[in-house]
């Protein structure tokens, strides 16, 4: 049985993820769901940044993933927020009735 | 047992992905992302990552996900309407993703030679590890995340607030 695996098999994961994520970003007309695709897209690039860290035995790369996660944190309250002043406002999560930035 | 593991949790990975495109309801979407989500933190701790394997199952897949299905079910969000969609972003989207992609894989299979391999017996990196470099080399990001997470607070509870905006 095989036991090491190229790090590019890892990164070409991270890659598909990403693509998906843009995919899901282009074609989902729920708010929420686009949303949701960016989360995915920012997962895809902490798991290229922790495959580099194990490469080059870095530390860093692994606290620059800790960091994207408690940015993400961040960005998701107030992405969600934003989200419920929006259906408040227009009753509608839909894309392309959110198109006109005022009332 | 590496290859299984990673054949599995990528299948995972991907299904997921690929389901959370094709639901049409954002619950059904928030759970498949959570399965991505768990399928990464045991990515990562084959990558010896056993900090973040944590981080990323509390933080991503429990408080994420948590305030997500939160709100799609406070907002009681109903199935996705079939609208005619954007056709500019699906015209200029699709053949732009998969020059992403061309790019992207391009770049690995290239650099292919140049990168090692992952090994189930690499050294893991411990949290100890990982808190001396953030408490010493990086104390100063890792202090102003603190101030950019209390502003994210005040700014979600000032937007979602009742006369929000105004």
């Amino acid at each position: 049985m095989m036991n090491a695996i190229p790090s590019s098999w890892y990164l070409i994961l991270s890659a598909l993820l990403f693509t998906l994520g843009v995919v899901g970003f282009l074609i989902k007309r729920s708010l929420i769901t686009v949303f949701m695709s960016i989360e995915l897209m920012l997962n895809a690039v902490n798991l290229s940044f922790v495959t580099f860290a194990h490469e080059w035995h870095q530390v860093k790369g692994q606290i620059f993933v800790f960091f994207v996660m408690m940015v993400a944190a961040a960005e998701a309250a107030v992405g969600l927020a934003i989200i419920i002043a929006i259906f408040r406002a227009r009753a509608t999560l839909n894309v392309d009735q959110i198109d006109l930035m005022k009332l | 047992m590496h290859l299984v593991l990673f054949l599995i949790f990528a299948a995972f990975c991907l299904a997921g992905a690929i389901n959370l495109l094709l639901q049409t309801h954002p619950i059904n979407s928030a759970l498949s992302l959570i399965v991505v989500m768990s399928s990464l933190a045991v990515l990562y701790l084959l990558l010896g990552a056993e900090f973040l394997a944590a981080a990323q199952i509390i933080v991503y897949a429990g408080a994420i996900m948590v305030l997500f299905t939160f709100v799609v079910m406070l907002l009681n969000v109903g199935v996705e309407e079939k609208t005619h969609g954007s056709k500019v972003a699906k015209a200029v989207g699709f053949p732009a993703v998969v020059v992403i992609l061309g790019v992207i894989s391009t770049v690995l299979l290239q650099a292919e030679k140049h990168l090692g391999v992952v090994n189930l017996s690499d050294k893991i990196t411990t949290t100890q590890e990982l808190s001396r470099t953030l408490f010493t080399d990086l104390l100063l990001p890792f202090e102003l995340t603190s101030v950019l997470i209390l502003i994210a607070i005040l700014g979600a509870v000032a937007l979602a607030r009742k006369d929000g905006g105004q």
